[in-house]
């Protein structure tokens, strides 16, 4: 103990004569510290050798940090003077030290401002909060996740960048290189099925196939510094980052009492955690695959709610789409649609709201929304009948003009044989 | 009485005589004939429709496409008047490049009709450039990216390139001011240049009659022939009425579509190709090496296409052999080379990959 105590004061020390080998703001260094990149980059072992060679491509090197700024020691000394611990050398920073070496700047506002004035600078606070953090700080577990872990030591990137581990796309893969790994989760009797079932989500559809970055990934639910599962009772607090209609209705909702009282996590009851699926209209009722079934049945008057609610909605989704098939066939015909489809939008929002509105578990909300989107509707199915029967006279009106023209044209042909006979 | 009135006043009987007295050789070629006359009567289409549509349309980058979009939804048979328009344009131009064949071929071109065929070549030139300035019109998306790669190429010609394209677009890029710049060389310049040189053509045409083939003319005889008034004028209204129910059919059953307005902020969609009467032009280019002895390939092309249009021009002062009523095989064979070039090189650009 008192061993760790002088490892942590001499740490202290050394990194307070570091500060200073610290790059100005907007000076980049030009070149690598000398001895260091000397010696480690032509070094035929590869763990000494690939953080030299790796380096350069980091952010903190594009800033003009160098090797120093992280490990300590005294990069003009020649040979292994360089990594004299007397000289201020860390070596490989670890563990606990992890958070001094990374907090010493990321921690310090002051400092941030001179590269980075919006990056927050509550990493190490928050992580010390964190279940990762929880256990190294109070249980001394040093195989739990550091930023080091997370953050790829020597090719460093701003996670705008699509190659840095902590980019939107990369991020459920980072958190699953220890999550994933069975032998690593064993003594802490995790699941490891997170990232499989991640990755049959929507979520992670539309991040990887559509390309949205604003879908969720790991860290928007768990929180990332301060990673820890969403508690039963918070898990719509979560979920309402982004569907925030939807949380707030639940909020105001029965089901919010009483998924509280039974311990039920609210959004998840339903829509599951990481393997959340489309929200279909088949989620809704007492149909088999409608997740209502699993607490009420037909008699109960939640059960008749239910089902009153899945009635309403297939009845403007039928109404719906016969409005836009009617149109679109119109349109396939060649005929001028656009303003009718666009109106027909509207039917659209209300389908939307509708949906949103079964998570107030409230009929009348419901009715309300599904009426207008029927009326909407109904405008638009007349819009589509007209235009067909528009379409049908341009057809009759053709076969009508092109009568009149071969009737002209065969007297005119008459006309001639007629003249040229007399001739 | 009022026959007569105008008569002393416009000599409507002269007219009349004109007309009886003029004849329309008979013989196997006769059919070619009819072209004329049908892209009149398409050219007319072209200006009647053209006038309903001023009515209705804007010539605005933020309403050009909305007022169109009104036209096909809202005004009682604007969808009629667009889309005959719109048909009647690439009919207009089909006629007219089998009418501008034809007398290539037959070598109508012959003395005395040397301005016949230059009023009639620069007609053709005037064409074009209706479809070109008219397609931008709607200010859809094809409309939009078409007109900036047909721009760019004018933009390419050495010397006067820059300043032409600048000219043409009415700055930088393609813009509302492109648009307005289009819109007044499609309905004001080129339909005055357009009724003048028409005056001109039919004028001569009506001057000099029609041109016999070759082969009968050297024969010396009075070819056969029959009135212009009525028997071939009638048979022309029987042309016309054809024309008329077909395009009354195109525009039934396919009518012109809008698509999607003009966004000059969205990338380019693939696969842009220009209306099918430039097509052999532009695949033309596609296929020239970057660059050909020191200067770029787009150059030589443009300057090749430039010099080919010039010799078209002047082929009645080129065609010796025909001036003189001899045969002349070599120019039948570059104008029989001019049709397989342009059919083909339209088939490839129809049917090869965009980015080939």
């Amino acid at each position: 103990m008192r061993g760790s105590v002088a490892d942590r004061c001499f740490t202290v020390y050394a990194l307070a004569a570091l500060l200073p080998m610290a790059p100005h703001a907007g000076r980049a260094q030009e070149t690598q510290d000398p001895s260091c990149v000397a010696c480690h980059g032509s070094l035929p072992d590869d763990r000494l050798a690939t953080p030299a060679k790796l380096f350069p491509t980091d952010i903190h090197a594009q800033r003009g940090f160098t090797c120093v700024a992280c490990h300590g020691g005294d990069a003009s000394a020649a040979g292994f003077e360089a990594m004299d611990p007397a000289r201020g050398f860390l070596g490989r920073p670890r563990g606990r030290m992890l958070l001094d070496v990374c907090g010493r700047c990321h921690s310090s506002a002051e400092f941030m401002r001179r590269y980075n004035p919006a990056l927050r600078v509550d990493q190490v606070t928050e992580y010390r909060s964190s279940v990762h953090g929880q256990r190294l700080l109070q249980h001394g577990d040093t195989l739990v996740a550091t930023c080091s872990s997370c953050h790829r030591p020597h090719q460093m990137r701003p996670p705008s960048d699509p190659q840095s581990s902590v980019h939107p796309v990369n991020v459920a893969a980072t958190c699953g290189a220890c999550h994933a790994d069975a032998d690593r989760m064993r003594p802490y009797g995790l699941p490891t099925d997170q990232l499989e079932t991640y990755q049959r989500s929507v979520h992670w559809r539309m991040l990887s196939e559509e390309g949205d970055l604003s879908a969720p990934v790991c860290n928007d639910c768990h929180g990332n510094h301060g990673a820890a599962p969403p508690g039963v009772s918070w898990v719509g607090n979560v979920c309402g980052q982004c569907h925030t209609t939807m949380a707030e209705k639940f909020r105001d909702s029965r089901h919010a009492q009483t998924f509280a009282m039974l311990g039920v996590p609210g959004c998840a009851a339903c829509h599951g955690n990481h393997d959340i699926q489309d929200a279909t209209v088949s989620l809704l009722g007492l149909d088999s695959g409608a997740v209502c079934a699993n607490c009420h049945a037909a008699t109960d008057g939640g059960g008749l709610i239910a089902t009153g609610m899945r009635g309403l909605i297939d009845s403007l989704e039928t109404r719906f789409d016969s409005a836009r098939h009617q149109l679109e066939r119109a349109e396939r015909a060649g005929m001028e649609v656009s303003r009718a489809l666009f109106q027909l939008e509207g039917a659209q929002n209300a389908r939307i709201a509708a949906r949103t509105a079964v998570h107030s578990f409230d009929l009348i909300a419901v009715r309300r929304e599904v009426e207008t989107g029927l009326a909407v509707s109904d405008s638009g199915l007349a819009a589509g009948r007209r235009v067909l029967k528009e379409l049908n006279f341009r057809r009759t009106g053709l076969a009508v003009s092109v009568t009149i023209i071969v009737a002209l044209i065969a007297g005119v042909l008459l006309k001639i044989r007629q003249i040229e006979r007399r001739g | 009485m009022l026959w007569s009135w105008l008569d002393d006043r416009l000599g409507l009987a002269e007219l009349g005589k004109l007309a009886v007295k003029k004849r329309v050789p008979v013989h196997r070629h006769t059919v070619w004939y009819y072209l004329g006359g049908m892209t009149l009567f398409l050219f007319m289409v072209q200006v009647t429709t053209g006038v309903l549509l001023l009515f209705y349309y804007r010539p605005t980058a933020e309403d050009a496409y909305e007022s169109i979009q009104f036209i096909m939804a809202e005004v009682q048979f604007g969808w009629l008047v667009r889309s005959i328009h719109a048909w009647s344009a690439n009919l207009m131009i089909f006629t007219l490049f089998l009418h501008f064949l034809s007398v290539l071929l037959l070598k109508a071109y012959r003395p005395p009709r040397e301005l016949t065929w230059v009023s009639g070549f620069v007609l053709l030139a005037v064409a074009l450039g209706f479809g070109f300035t008219g397609y931008l019109l709607p200010w859809n998306e094809l409309a939009y990216f078409a007109t900036r790669v047909g721009t760019e190429i004018v933009g390419v010609v050495p010397a006067v390139g820059e300043f032409s394209l600048r000219v043409l677009r009415g700055g930088e890029d393609v813009s509302g001011a492109t648009l307005t710049r289009f819109y007044a060389i499609h309905v004001a310049v080129l339909p005055a240049i357009a009724v003048g040189l028409l005056g001109m053509h039919l004028f001569l045409v009506q001057r000099h009659g029609m041109s016999a083939p070759l082969e009968q003319e050297s024969r010396g005889d009075a070819p056969p022939s029959m009135p212009f008034f009525p028997n071939f004028l009638l048979r022309d209204l029987v042309g016309w009425l054809v024309a008329l129910a077909v395009l009354a059919s195109l525009a039934a059953f396919f009518p012109t579509e809008l698509g999607t307005k003009a966004d000059p902020f969205a990338p380019a969609p693939v696969g842009i190709k220009p209306e099918w009467y430039f097509m052999f032009m532009f695949q033309t280019l596609k296929y020239l090496p970057a660059h050909i002895l020191f200067i770029e390939g787009e150059v030589v092309g443009i300057l090749a296409f430039t010099v080919g249009g010039l010799l078209l021009l002047v082929i009645p002062f080129l065609d010796r052999r025909a001036a003189r009523g001899q045969r002349s095989p070599l120019f039948t064979w570059l104008g029989i080379g001019l049709i397989v070039y342009a059919v083909v090189l339209t088939y490839l650009g129809y049917t090869m990959s965009p980015t080939q």
